[in-house]
C-alpha cells in the first residue's frame, strides 16, 4: 500500500469517529424538528449527557472497587443509560416550556444549553477524573480487538470500519431506525405532520402534544448520547469544554444533510473530517482559527443551494420555530 | 321517519369576552343537506368546530343518533363518524394525497398498495377523481378539496360538514361539488353546509338554520322559503339585494396595459402577453381562479411588481399628458392618482400596520409630505375621524390600533384612507373579502361613487354574482393570461366560469402566443 493510500485510510477512520457525535446531535435534532421545535439547547443536553455518563461511570466504579474491577457491560450499559436519561430531563424540561406553557423556542433552547453547561460543570466537579477516565477502554474497544488479527481486520477494510468502539456503531443504527421510522412507518407519518401543520394533524386525530413530548425527549436522549460519545470515545475520558462546539455544529448538520437522518451519516463523516482538518495543520500557512470556520462555511453553502433549488421537499418543517395551540383564533 | 344524526341543545361558547355561540340548538337527519347560514362572524364555523372537536363547548349538550355525546378531541369526532372539511384545508402540503388520507388513522398496516385501492373504490363510489400519489402542492384548490373529502370518507364518516366548500370553486367545480354531495345525501349520509351565499342554499339543501351574531334563529324547509326571507333572518332586517349600475361616464381612456408579461424568482411566467384598458367612470371587473396572477397585475400596475415585457401607459386627465409607468417608483404612480388596495387573505398583510393606531395608519402615506422635522398628526386625525364616520367604521376611536378592529371595519379604513387620496386610478382587491352582507353593499356604494365622479375602477373580485351585477366589463384572468374580456350586463355565471378555466387562448393580438411560451416556460 502506497504512503498516500494509508494516509487516507487513517484520516478517513478518523473522520468517521470524530464525526459520530455530530451524528447523534444531528439526529436527535432531526427528530425534535420533526415535531416542529428548534431545540437550541442541544449544545447544553451533549453536556449534561457526558457528564451524567461520567458521573454514573464514577459512582458504578466506587461501588464496584474500581473501574478496572468492575463489569465491562455494566458499566457501559449504566454510562449510556445515564447520559440517555439525563438528555431526557433536559428535553422534559424544554418541552414543558415550550409545548406546555407555549413561551418562545429560541429563548428557551438558548437557556438551556447555558444551564447545561452549568449543570455539567457542577457535577463534573463532584468526581475524579481518575473516577471516569480509565473506563475509556471499554469504550475504545473495537471489534478489531475482539477478533484478534487476521487478514480482514488488518486491511484497510478492518481499519476503516472495525476499528471503532460501540457508540461509533450506535450512532449509525439510530440514525437508520430514524431515517426509517420517518419514511416508512404511521408514526413517521404523524410525526411528520405534526411538524409540518400541526392543525391538520390535529384535525386527523394525532394527539400532537403526545408526538411533541415524545419525539423531543427522545432526540433529546440521543443528543445527549453525543456528548458522552464525544467525551469518552473521541477524547479517551479526557473531560473538555469542546462539547458544546459539538452541539452548535450538529444543529448545522441537520441544515446540512435536510432534515434526512440517514444523510446525516455522511454528513457527519464530512463534518468530522473538516474538525480534524481545523484541529490540524494540514495545510501550512493556513490559521487553524480559519480552518475551524469550515463545517460552518460549509452549512452556510448548502444553505445557499438548497435555497436556490426551493424544492419544496428540502425545506425545514413549515411550523419550526411555532408554538402550537388548538383554541388559537 | 327521518332518523336524526346530531341534535344540538343550547349550546354555547365564549372566547374571553367574546361570545360566539349563545344557546344554539340544530339537528341534521341523515340522508338529508342541512345549510348553516349566517354572516361572517356570526358564529357558524365556531358551532361546526365544536361538533368535529377542534373546540368544546362551555354549556350545552351534543346527541348523536339520539345518545348524549362528549366530544374533546378530532379523535373523538371521528369514532362518531364525523368528518368535517375546513375552509383553511387541513391537508400537508409536502405529502402525497394518499399520505394526507391516511394521516392519523389508526391501522397497523400502511400499505401503499391497499390505500391506493380503497382510494379508488371511494372516488368511484361518488365520482371523484384524484391521483393518490400528487404532492398536494402541486394541486389546484379543487383537486385539494376532492382530498379532503375523500380523507373524511376513508374514515368511514355519516356526519359531513363542510365549512365555505364553494368559497374558492369556479360554477363548474361548485356544480359538481354538488352533485358529490346530492350522491351523498342519496347514500344516507349527513350533510351539513356552511355557507353564506344564499343562492347554494336554496338550490342544494333541504332545510336551513340561520345564525346570527352567535345566537340561533331559526330554522325553516328550504321549499318554503325564498332569499329575501332568509336575508332577513340573517341580518335582522330588511335588506335591498340590488346594486346599482349607472352606464359609465364618458369613454375617455385613462390607463392602458400592453402585452404585459413577467415571471417569477425561479422563472416560472405569472403573467403573459396582458394587454387591455380601463376607461375613467367605469369599473373594470378582473375575475379568475385565486392566484391566477391578478395580484401581480395589480401590483405591475402600481409599481410593486417588475415586468420583462410590455407597457404600461397612463393618460392623465389633468394634464392630457400620457406618462408610461414602466420606469417610475411606486410613490411616483402614487402620486399621479394610481391607488391600490389590496386585502390579502389575512386582511392586514398589505397597506396597514396592525399595531399602530388609525391615525396613524392614515400617515403611512402621508408623512412625506410634511415641511417640518416633526409629524403633523391633525391631518391624519381630521382624515381618521372622516373616515369613521362616514363608512359608519365600529370602532372606540381614533386611537384603537387597528389590529383589534374587526374585520370589516378594517377594510373600511383600508378603502377609505386610499379613497380619501382623491384616486384618477382606483384599484380594489378583494375589498369585501369576509365582510358580512351591509358592510359589502356599503363597498360596493363607494366603488360606484368613485366611478360616478369619473375615476377608472379596477375591482378583483371572487363572487361572480358581484362582478356582475356591479361592473361594466370583466376581464377574466386564467393562469396569468386574459381568457376572455365581457360585457358585465349581457353575460352569465357560466360563461365566466367557463372562461376561468380555460387555458388555451386565442394568439394575443400582438406577439403570438407560440413565441412567449418558448421564452416563458424554461422547464
Amino acid at each position: 500500500m502506497s504512503a498516500f493510500f494509508t494516509q487516507l485510510i487513517s484520516i478517513l477512520t478518523r473522520s468517521i469517529a470524530n464525526g459520530m457525535p455530530f451524528l447523534y446531535g444531528s439526529t436527535g435534532e432531526t427528530l425534535t424538528e420533526k415535531t416542529g421545535h428548534l431545540n437550541l439547547g442541544i449544545p447544553g443536553i451533549m453536556c449534561v449527557g457526558a457528564s451524567s455518563g461520567c458521573i454514573a461511570i464514577a459512582i458504578y466504579g466506587r461501588a464496584a472497587g474500581g473501574i478496572d474491577a468492575s463489569n465491562p457491560f455494566l458499566c457501559l450499559l449504566l454510562a449510556v443509560l445515564a447520559s440517555f436519561v439525563g438528555g431526557i430531563l433536559m428535553g422534559l424540561i424544554y418541552c414543558f416550556l415550550t409545548v406546555t406553557l407555549r413561551s418562545n423556542q429560541n429563548v428557551t433552547g438558548l437557556a438551556l444549553t447555558t444551564l447545561g453547561t452549568g449543570v455539567s460543570t457542577y457535577m463534573i466537579s463532584k468526581v475524579q477524573n481518575a473516577e471516569f477516565v480509565p473506563a475509556n477502554k471499554f469504550f475504545t474497544y473495537s471489534l478489531r480487538s475482539a477478533l484478534g488479527e487476521n487478514a480482514v481486520t488488518d486491511s484497510w477494510f478492518g481499519e476503516l470500519f472495525l476499528s471503532h468502539g460501540f457508540m461509533i456503531y450506535l450512532a449509525v443504527i439510530i440514525a437508520l431506525i430514524a431515517a426509517w421510522v420517518l419514511k416508512k412507518t404511521r408514526v413517521g407519518l404523524n410525526l411528520r405532520a405534526v411538524g409540518e401543520n400541526p392543525a391538520t394533524a390535529d384535525a386527523a386525530g394525532v394527539n400532537v402534544s403526545r408526538y411533541k413530548y415524545f419525539f423531543t425527549c427522545l432526540g433529546s436522549g440521543i443528543a445527549a448520547l453525543g456528548g458522552l460519545c464525544y467525551i469518552m470515545d473521541n477524547l479517551n475520558g479526557n473531560w473538555e469544554y469542546s462539547i458544546a462546539e459539538i452541539g452548535w455544529l450538529s444543529i448545522a448538520l441537520v441544515i446540512f444533510t435536510l432534515w434526512r437522518p440517514n444523510l446525516g451519516i455522511l454528513g457527519s463523516v464530512v463534518f468530522g473530517g473538516l474538525r480534524i482538518l481545523g484541529n490540524s495543520n494540514f495545510i501550512r500557512g493556513v490559521d487553524k482559527s480559519v480552518m475551524q470556520m469550515l463545517p460552518y462555511l460549509v452549512t452556510i453553502l448548502v444553505l445557499v443551494i438548497v435555497s436556490m433549488r426551493n424544492r419544496k421537499e428540502n425545506q425545514p418543517p413549515a411550523h419550526l420555530g411555532q408554538n402550537y395551540f388548538r383554541e388559537e383564533r | 321517519m327521518a332518523r336524526p344524526a346530531i341534535e344540538l341543545r343550547g349550546i354555547t361558547k365564549t372566547f374571553g369576552r367574546i361570545v360566539a355561540n349563545q344557546n344554539v340548538d340544530l339537528s341534521v337527519n341523515y340522508g338529508e343537506i342541512l345549510s348553516i347560514l349566517g354572516e361572517n362572524g356570526s358564529g357558524k364555523t365556531t358551532l361546526m368546530n365544536m361538533i368535529s372537536g377542534i373546540y368544546f363547548p362551555d354549556a350545552g349538550q351534543i346527541l348523536i343518533n339520539g345518545k348524549e355525546a362528549v366530544i374533546r378531541s378530532p379523535k373523538d369526532a371521528f369514532s362518531y363518524g364525523i368528518g368535517m372539511i375546513h375552509q383553511h384545508f387541513k391537508l400537508v402540503d409536502v405529502f402525497s394525497a394518499a399520505e394526507n388520507i391516511v394521516l392519523g388513522h389508526e391501522e397497523k398496516r400502511f400499505n401503499k398498495k391497499t390505500i391506493a385501492a380503497e382510494v379508488k373504490e371511494i372516488c368511484d363510489r361518488y365520482g371523484f377523481e384524484v391521483d393518490p400519489d400528487k404532492k398536494i402542492y402541486e394541486m389546484s384548490v379543487s383537486e385539494k378539496q376532492t382530498v379532503e373529502i375523500i380523507k373524511v370518507l376513508y374514515r368511514g364518516a355519516d356526519i359531513l360538514i363542510l365549512d365555505e366548500p364553494t368559497a374558492v370553486l369556479t360554477p363548474q367545480e361548485t356544480d359538481k361539488l354538488f352533485a358529490v354531495l346530492r350522491r351523498m345525501r342519496d347514500a344516507g349520509k349527513a350533510v351539513i353546509i356552511i355557507t353564506h351565499k344564499l343562492h347554494e342554499v336554496l338550490s342544494l339543501s333541504d332545510r336551513v338554520t340561520v345564525l346570527r351574531k352567535g345566537r340561533y334563529i331559526g330554522t325553516v324547509k328550504t321549499a318554503e322559503t325564498d332569499e329575501t326571507a332568509l336575508t332577513e333572518m340573517m341580518v335582522g332586517k330588511k335588506v335591498s339585494l340590488n346594486i346599482e349600475r349607472n352606464d359609465p361616464k364618458g369613454s375617455e381612456k385613462r390607463l392602458e396595459v400592453k402585452d404585459l408579461s413577467c415571471f417569477d424568482r425561479e422563472g416560472a411566467q405569472i403573467l403573459r402577453d396582458i394587454g387591455f384598458t380601463v376607461n375613467g367612470g367605469e369599473i373594470l371587473g378582473i375575475a379568475g381562479i385565486a392566484g391566477s396572477g391578478q395580484r401581480e397585475l395589480l401590483e405591475a400596475i402600481a409599481g410593486l411588481q417588475k415586468y420583462q415585457q410590455g407597457e404600461i401607459l397612463y393618460y392623465d386627465p389633468r394634464t392630457g399628458e400620457t406618462e408610461s409607468l414602466k420606469d417610475k417608483t411606486p410613490l411616483q404612480i402614487r402620486e399621479l392618482g394610481v391607488r391600490l388596495s389590496f386585502v390579502p387573505e389575512d386582511r392586514l398583510g398589505m397597506g396597514l400596520v396592525g399595531n399602530m393606531d388609525i391615525v396613524d395608519n392614515m400617515m403611512l402615506r402621508s408623512y412625506r409630505g410634511g415641511k417640518s422635522a416633526f409629524l403633523d398628526r391633525k391631518k391624519p386625525k381630521n382624515l381618521a375621524d372622516e373616515i369613521i364616520e362616514e363608512l359608519e367604521v365600529s370602532t372606540p376611536g381614533v386611537h384603537t390600533q387597528v389590529r383589534k378592529l374587526s374585520g370589516g371595519n378594517v377594510q373600511k379604513v383600508l378603502v377609505g384612507r386610499e379613497i380619501a387620496a382623491a384616486p384618477t386610478v382606483f384599484m380594489a382587491a378583494y375589498p369585501v373579502r369576509g365582510l358580512d352582507i351591509n358592510s359589502s353593499y356599503m363597498i360596493y356604494n363607494l366603488l360606484n361613487r368613485q366611478k360616478e365622479s369619473g375615476v377608472a375602477v379596477i375591482f378583483v373580485g371572487e363572487d361572480l354574482d358581484v362582478l356582475i351585477e356591479l361592473c361594466d366589463r370583466i376581464l377574466v384572468i386564467g393562469s396569468g393570461q386574459i381568457t376572455g374580456l365581457v360585457d358585465a350586463r349581457h353575460t352569465t355565471k357560466e360563461e365566466i366560469g367557463l372562461l376561468m378555466t380555460r387555458s388555451v387562448v386565442s394568439p394575443a393580438p400582438s406577439t403570438p402566443a407560440t413565441v412567449s411560451e418558448k421564452e416563458g416556460d424554461p422547464q
